[in-house]
Parts: C-alpha cells; sequence; structure tokens
C-alpha cells in the first residue's frame, strides 16, 4: 500500500469537526470519489469527528489518500484520550447511545465505508480507522 | 522619579528631532499606507501619541500599563488599533507606529548616554521595554477589535441564514443553508415555532437543499423541530433531500418514518397547499 499524502487537524471544537468535514470532502474530491461516496465519507467522519470531540474530550484526525494496486482510497484515522469504550459490541449496535443521541454514528459510520477498525482501551482513549476506496 | 523625570525632560527639549525622525520612519518607503490614512491624519495621530506619553511617563514612577496614569495612552492606541482594524491596516503595520518610534528615541539616549555605559543600558532597556509594551498592546486591541467584527457578523450571519418564509396562508418555510451546528440549529427551531404562531400555521415546510451534510446530529436535530412543531399542531414537510443525502441516510440508519418528505421545494409546497384546501393549477 502507498501512503500518497498525510495530513492531520485538531479536534477541539465544534468548528474544528466542519473543518474537518470540508476537509475530508476537498480531499475525496481530489481523489476522484463519485459525489454519494463523498457524501458517505463526509458524513462518516462528521459522526467520528463528533464521538472524538464530544464523547473523547477533543483528539484528532488524520487523513491518508492511499493507493493500493490501482485503486485510491482515503484513510482517516480519529484519535482521542477520552475515557474509551467498554463495550464495543454495544457501542456499535444501532440505537445504544450514552449522550441522548440517536445512537446511529458508529454503526452508521461503519456502513458508510469499505473498511472500519476500532481498538479502544479503558481510561486510554479510542482509535478509530475507517478506509473508503474510490 | 529623579531618573524618569530626567527622561522626560531630555525627551521634552528634543522633541522636534525626535518627531521629524519619526516622521521620517513613518513615511518612509513601503510603510505608509497613503492607502488607508492621510498624511495629515497620521501626523496628528503621532502627535497626540507623542504629547500623552510624555504626560505619563512624567505623571508615573513606574511603567506599568494598568496604571492610572497610563490611561490616556492606553485609550489613544486603543483607538488607533481599531480604527486601523476596520481601515484595513496589517498587525505588522498598526504595531509599527509604536515601534517605529524606537529609532529616534534610541538614537538620542545613546547620542547623550555615550560616556556613562551603565546609564546608557539602563535607560535604554527601560525605553524599550516601555515601547515593546506598547506595540504589543497595539497588537492586542488589533487583534481583539477584529475578533469582534468576526463575532458580530458570524451573529448577523446567524440571524440572516434563517428566514421563515410565509409561502400562503396557513403555510410557512424555512430553507436551510450551509452547515447546522448546534446554535444555528436552535435559532432555526425556535424562529420555525415562533412564526408557525404568528402565521397561524399548519403546515411547515424545512428544505434542506442548501445543507452540505446530513449526519445523525443534524438528523436529530430535524426529528426534534418536526416533533415540536407537530406539538403546536403544524405538519412539517422536509423537502430537498437530495439522492446522494438520501442514499447516505439510508447506511447511516436514520429513518424519517412519520415524517412528510419531498424532493423538491416545488413539490413541498404543492403538496402543503393540498393539505389546506388549495389547488395549483394551470390557467386555460
Amino acid at each position: 500500500m502507498l501512503l500518497l499524502r498525510r495530513d492531520s487537524f485538531p479536534l477541539q471544537s465544534s468548528d474544528d469537526i466542519v473543518k474537518a468535514r470540508q476537509i475530508v470532502r476537498t480531499w475525496a474530491a481530489e481523489l476522484g470519489f463519485k459525489l454519494v461516496d463523498q457524501t458517505k465519507i463526509v458524513t462518516a467522519s462528521s459522526e467520528l469527528a463528533r464521538n472524538a470531540y464530544d464523547h473523547g474530550k477533543g483528539g484528532i484526525m488524520i487523513i491518508e489518500a492511499i493507493e493500493d494496486g490501482d485503486r485510491k482510497g482515503l484513510r482517516l484515522t480519529f484519535q482521542d484520550q477520552g475515557p474509551g469504550i467498554p463495550d464495543i459490541e454495544q457501542a456499535l449496535k444501532d440505537g445504544y447511545s450514552t449522550s441522548g443521541g440517536l445512537g446511529l454514528g458508529l454503526g452508521g459510520a461503519k456502513r458508510l465505508v469499505n473498511e472500519f477498525h476500532i481498538e479502544s482501551t479503558v481510561g486510554k482513549g479510542t482509535t478509530v480507522r475507517i478506509v473508503k476506496w474510490v | 522619579m529623579e531618573k524618569q523625570k530626567s527622561i522626560v525632560s531630555l525627551l521634552k527639549a528634543k522633541q522636534d528631532t525626535i518627531l521629524q525622525e519619526w516622521e521620517k520612519e513613518q513615511f518612509s518607503a513601503g510603510k505608509f499606507r497613503a492607502d488607508l490614512i492621510s498624511p495629515d491624519e497620521l501626523k496628528q495621530q503621532m502627535r497626540d501619541f507623542w504629547d500623552s506619553l510624555l504626560k505619563a511617563l512624567g505623571q508615573e514612577e513606574r511603567v506599568d500599563l494598568s496604571d492610572e496614569g497610563w490611561k490616556p495612552v492606553r485609550s489613544l492606541l486603543t483607538e488607533l488599533s481599531k480604527s486601523r482594524a476596520k481601515l484595513g491596516f496589517t498587525p505588522s503595520e498598526t504595531a509599527l507606529f509604536v515601534f517605529s518610534l524606537k529609532k529616534p528615541i534610541f538614537q538620542l539616549i545613546q547620542d547623550t548616554f555615550q560616556n556613562d555605559p551603565a546609564r546608557l543600558q539602563k535607560e535604554l532597556w527601560d525605553l524599550n521595554t516601555l515601547l515593546d509594551s506598547l506595540g504589543l498592546f497595539t497588537t492586542e486591541t488589533y487583534i481583539r477589535s477584529k475578533e469582534e467584527i468576526i463575532r458580530r457578523q458570524q451573529e448577523e450571519m446567524l440571524e440572516l441564514s434563517t428566514p421563515v418564509v410565509k409561502i400562503w396562508e396557513q403555510i410557512v418555510a424555512v430553507p436551510l443553508i450551509g452547515t447546522l451546528d448546534s446554535a444555528r440549529t436552535q435559532t432555526v427551531m425556535e424562529n420555525l415555532l415562533q412564526e408557525i404562531v404568528a402565521a397561524s400555521a399548519t403546515v411547515a415546510i424545512i428544505d434542506i437543499t442548501g445543507v452540505p451534510t446530513v449526519d445523525t446530529l443534524v438528523a436529530q436535530h430535524l426529528i426534534k423541530t418536526v416533533s415540536a412543531a407537530r406539538l403546536m399542531g403544524a405538519e412539517c414537510i422536509i423537502s430537498g433531500i437530495r439522492p446522494q443525502i438520501a442514499q447516505t441516510m439510508i447506511h447511516l440508519g436514520v429513518s424519517f418514518q412519520d415524517i412528510t418528505t419531498k424532493a423538491t421545494l416545488a413539490e413541498a409546497i404543492k403538496y402543503g397547499l393540498s393539505q389546506v384546501g388549495y389547488r395549483i393549477s394551470k390557467m386555460e
């Protein structure tokens, strides 16, 4: 797998979530994503960025343009040093929310992308990595 | 006190030379913004600042900008920075107003105390500290007034971007544009509910054509608004759901199940009119 481009952005305020979305949209458009897929990855990033900000008390987003053989893609990593998720399976379940939200963010984000990887340690923080191929 | 006074009297005695040199600095190539300020205005500002600076130096023993004696200097610089921020000066250009005074003053101090190195160093250091803090003060004020401008514009935008329009008797619509953050959604919700009462509306259309991303938070805000409108006796229609948004929402798992949705605002208006007993038809 080839790394074409990499950058990282802070997620420390709700304005940062808006900025993160805009950056993901720009990169996705430049990589040649169709409008539907642009919208999907932007929406997924919005969910995960907000999770990192709301639940993880702020974190960072790493954005990478990657190439694997003849396909290109976008890899996003969301890291926070929040309280962590004790039961990931439960957190991924639709309708489960600890914050009064719809409880669709994490599971929804997973359904919007091609690859989804989550790692969480209670007391240490959470890292979510997603990939969407063009 | 003694020493301070002597510096003040020295500055006063040589003020013509200093002002002349300072003027030369201010008007030197690349520094003077003839497009933003007139020479007379700048000279007046320099004169005023110089007078208040000498006065403060003469009055106050310590150089502490928060002391009462420095108040005139502070308010003068505040005015200057604010007006410069509005006029479009850069922060550097604004701070340069003070910093360009360094050269003529330091020159004078150097000439005066060249035979007394210890004194020379002490005076240079004191004046340097003073001018630095005054320069930083202009920068801080400049940034604060810029922030003030941004904040005001944000508030204006918040108001501007959420107009509730009356479509027909009993029908109101709100076209949403841009990012729906929490503050804006709150404004939208309040405006819409108020307008429902004011217009005795029974149909409220929320058009999201201009919303680039509908994630779960936005969806939740929309659902809440619809529920609140419903409690007030108005039926809500969400229109302007573009194909890519629809597909994304399906994957997210968000459903607007018992909410009436339409692809376009035109469809929503047509449907709304039929709900209150009107029909759109072509003239024969």
